[in-house]
């Protein structure tokens, strides 16, 4: 059978669940509702493995299923179709995989839910997955950028979903606006691919024989590089790389498996996804590629200076997050597209993990998410302990769980690049194993530092909640071995291989002069005994954390405070916006506009009470009037002869 | 008879209508002097169209003509004027037990 033609089932069966789900939510039990919610999501991973065994057939070439015209405007068409190849069907598993074993968390995570919330949330679960699908299955820039407006709006709808907290709806705004910002971008560059190259189409942009961009060569030209600038622009908001990352974050304040999904399944890899799938464009400018290497290696660094001194765990795991997507798009920015795309995935299996695993230590807590209130929690809590454990050893890049496999990869081809981006990313990875180690034993390890009721509470989870934590565990440990580097085993890299039809035409445009297998090996044993020195030191220091009396030196407090950056944008930003929004409401329109049609009412209005004097009723008077209007006449007719 | 004398006697006869219509409030009188300014009108009229009727050609002579029988109509409107205008008067006395025109200043209620 061919598993292509039932494509479409992939994401319309999560548009179902989303409808019956929304539509029927007072109707239907939590039961039933969870049943349909994550069968959905099941079904459509099923397809999906069908889809990627047809894919990974020797001989699979590209197809394109066209379904039909989403825009049809004189010359321009652009139809609804979906380009199905390795790299949609690599994250068609991925969404579909993490996003199911999110949803079955849920159903546990949220039963403390109305009926009607419950329904709610599922549904927009379901139209999350759903629009993320839509916007990797999209055979052209347009259907792309619908499901990517569609994922900028579930993020709205769940970072927002306990809205009668207004925080809450000030963090789904934040997101909502933010994405916004670099939409703008995304749009531009499709309307510029449309006024230069007159369609959007992958297939006929990047096809290897005749596509328009397959058969540029000139590197480095002025349109290239703006598209791409623009396209990079989408993605650093999608993807919560600085200057627009401040989101991410903040977005802490929807429901834990919210997180979880948007940071592993849906939502933030879409940005890599787009720069992954356009890498021909990429190719041909350079230029941007170093603007894209070098911002991901910023962010890498920042965020994980900012994740040191974070208390409340999700938000430890948020710029863990925010570091690990500017490792990706330091990948991307020295040409190893697979890396990067192989970074998602892993990057995907232990994030999803360390979501669900604080997701239960929270509903352990009754809700509470500080990390100093915490400790001691290991022995009560067998499953998730040693679950976190096992995604902190993978995310750390400790070999050899499957961070280490991503992470070398993107690291050794900064370092092909050039060493500096090695050393940075080195620091940044080290700084990421530290706060790591650091959450795990302050939340893990030591006493119990909580109110003796919360103590009394504590509790493993369901099995519904462990269960996902156990697969992720063991696909975070096991993931990486798709993708083996050459020094340890030729040919072992199945991932690149996989991968290599995507990224063939790049390649020639990648001047990668391979790093020499002994200094390869040197540098992997170097930065792994590193990461497990810097593991260690965390885990010992934190074990026994006893909140720090001493007032905190500048530094510090400016890591503690995010380097003010929430604050620097609230000045330059906001601030003025607002101002000149109250300027606009209070002067311009207030006075100006205002006063402009009151002005005309008001002086229709004396002028006809004055002219109604003239309606006297003494006939006199009109004739008057009459006789002194025909002279007027008359010495007009007169004078103007 | 030069024409200048038609256009003096009709422009005093208009002249002393306007006055009258005016000044007098007696509705009568009012009503007669609009009927003053009709007729220097006519008066006026006819004495162009026999000014055009000496000249030689075929275009003044129809135009003048036609000045004639423009005049018949203003008399047939005048006397259709008159019927109303004597009726709105009658009306008004009987309702006043005065023809004085700033009475019909009450309409204005």
């Amino acid at each position: 059978m061919d598993a292509i033609q039932l494509i479409y089932l992939v994401p319309l069966l999560p548009l179902i669940g989303c409808l019956i789900n929304g539509l029927a939510r007072n109707a239907l039990s939590k039961t039933v509702v969870g049943i349909i919610g994550s069968g959905v999501i099941f079904i459509s991973f099923c397809i999906s493995v069908l889809i990627f065994l047809q894919v990974s057939q020797e001989g699979f070439v590209t197809q394109n299923v066209h379904y039909f015209d989403f825009i049809h405007v004189d010359k321009l068409i652009i139809p609804f179709e979906f380009q199905v190849d390795q790299l949609t069907s690599l994250f068609l598993l991925i969404i579909t995989g993490v996003g199911f074993l999110i949803h079955v968390y849920s159903i546990s995570y949220m039963k403390a839910e109305t009926q009607s919330g419950f329904g709610r949330y599922f549904s927009f679960l379901n139209l999350f997955v759903f629009s993320m699908l839509i916007l990797v299955l999209g055979g052209n820039f347009v259907i792309m950028y619908v499901g990517w407006e569609g994922v900028s709006l579930c993020s709205y709808l769940l970072i927002g979903f306990w809205f009668k907290d207004h925080e809450n709806n000030d963090a789904g705004k934040k997101a909502f606006i933010m994405n916004r910002i670099g939409d703008v971008g995304f749009l531009l560059a499709i309307f510029w691919m449309i006024s230069s190259f007159g369609t959007v189409s992958f297939h006929e942009l990047f096809n290897e024989q005749n596509g328009i961009i397959t058969s540029l060569t000139d590197i480095n030209s002025p349109v290239i590089i703006g598209i791409t600038m623009l396209l990079f622009i989408g993605a650093t908001s999608k993807s919560a790389q600085i200057p627009l990352y401040t989101w991410l974050p903040d977005a802490m304040a929807g429901p834990t498996p919210v997180s979880a999904l948007i940071h592993a399944a849906t939502m933030v890899t879409a940005g890599i996804y787009m720069i992954a799938r356009s890498n021909i464009l990429y190719s041909l400018a350079p230029v941007t590629l170093a603007g894209v290497a070098s911002i991901g290696l910023i962010t890498a660094i920042i965020s994980a200076i900012i994740a040191l001194k974070q208390n409340d765990i999700k938000k430890v795991l948020a710029y863990s997050t925010v570091s690990q997507l500017g490792y990706m798009f330091l990948g991307l920015g020295v040409g190893a597209y697979s890396a990067a795309v192989f970074h998602v995935m892993t990057h995907s299996f232990f994030k999803a993990l360390l979501f669900l695993a604080a997701g239960s230590v929270i509903h352990a807590m009754n809700g509470e998410q500080d990390m100093t209130k915490m400790g001691g929690l290991g022995k009560k809590m067998k499953v998730t302990y040693i679950t976190f454990f096992i995604a902190c050893l993978a995310i750390a890049g400790i070999p050899p769980f499957s961070g280490f496999f991503s992470k070398d990869e993107i690291l050794s081809a900064a370092f092909a690049q050039s060493p500096l981006l090695y050393v940075l990313g080195v620091g940044g990875a080290l700084l990421t194993a530290f706060y790591m180690f650091r959450a795990l034993s302050m939340t893990f390890k030591g006493k119990f530092r909580g109110t003796s009721e919360q103590e009394h509470h504590v509790h493993e989870s369901p099995a519904t909640m462990t269960i996902p934590l156990v697969i992720l565990a063991i696909l975070s440990i096991i993931g990486g071995f798709i993708g083996i580097p050459e020094v340890f085993a030729t040919n072992a890299n199945k991932f690149n291989d996989f991968l290599s039809p995507v990224f063939a035409h790049s390649t020639q445009f990648m001047n990668q002069q391979a790093v020499p297998h002994q200094t390869e090996l040197i540098l992997i044993i170097v930065s792994s005994l590193l990461m497990i020195i810097a593991s260690y030191w965390a885990y010992q220091k934190f074990t026994n954390y006893a909140p720090a009396t001493a007032a905190d030196n500048g530094f510090v407090k400016a890591i503690k405070n995010k380097f003010y950056i929430d604050e620097a944008y609230e000045m330059l930003f906001v601030k003025p916006w607002h101002s000149l929004g109250a300027f606009l409401n209070n002067v311009f329109d207030k006075k100006g506009i205002d006063g402009i049609v009151n002005g005309v009412g008001k002086s229709v209005n004396y002028g006809s009470r004055q002219l109604r004097l003239l309606q006297s009723g003494q006939v006199g008077s009109y004739l008057l009037l009459m006789v002194v209007g025909l002279l007027i006449l008359f010495i007009i007719q007169l004078f103007t002869k | 008879m030069e024409i200048k004398w038609y256009i003096f006697l009709s422009l005093a006869l208009f002249c002393i209508g306007i006055i009258g219509a005016l000044t007098r409030r007696n509705s009568i009188i009012v009503f007669m002097c609009i009927e003053l300014m009709l007729n220097s009108v006519n008066l006026l009229l006819v004495a162009f169209s026999k000014m055009h009727m000496a000249g030689a050609n075929a275009f003044s002579y129809s135009m003048a003509s036609s000045a004639q029988i423009f005049v018949f109509f203003i008399m047939i409107v005048a006397a259709a004027e008159v019927s109303v205008g004597l009726a709105i008067i009658v009306m008004l006395y009987r309702n006043t037990r005065s023809i004085d025109i700033n009475f019909l200043n009450r309409l204005k209620n």
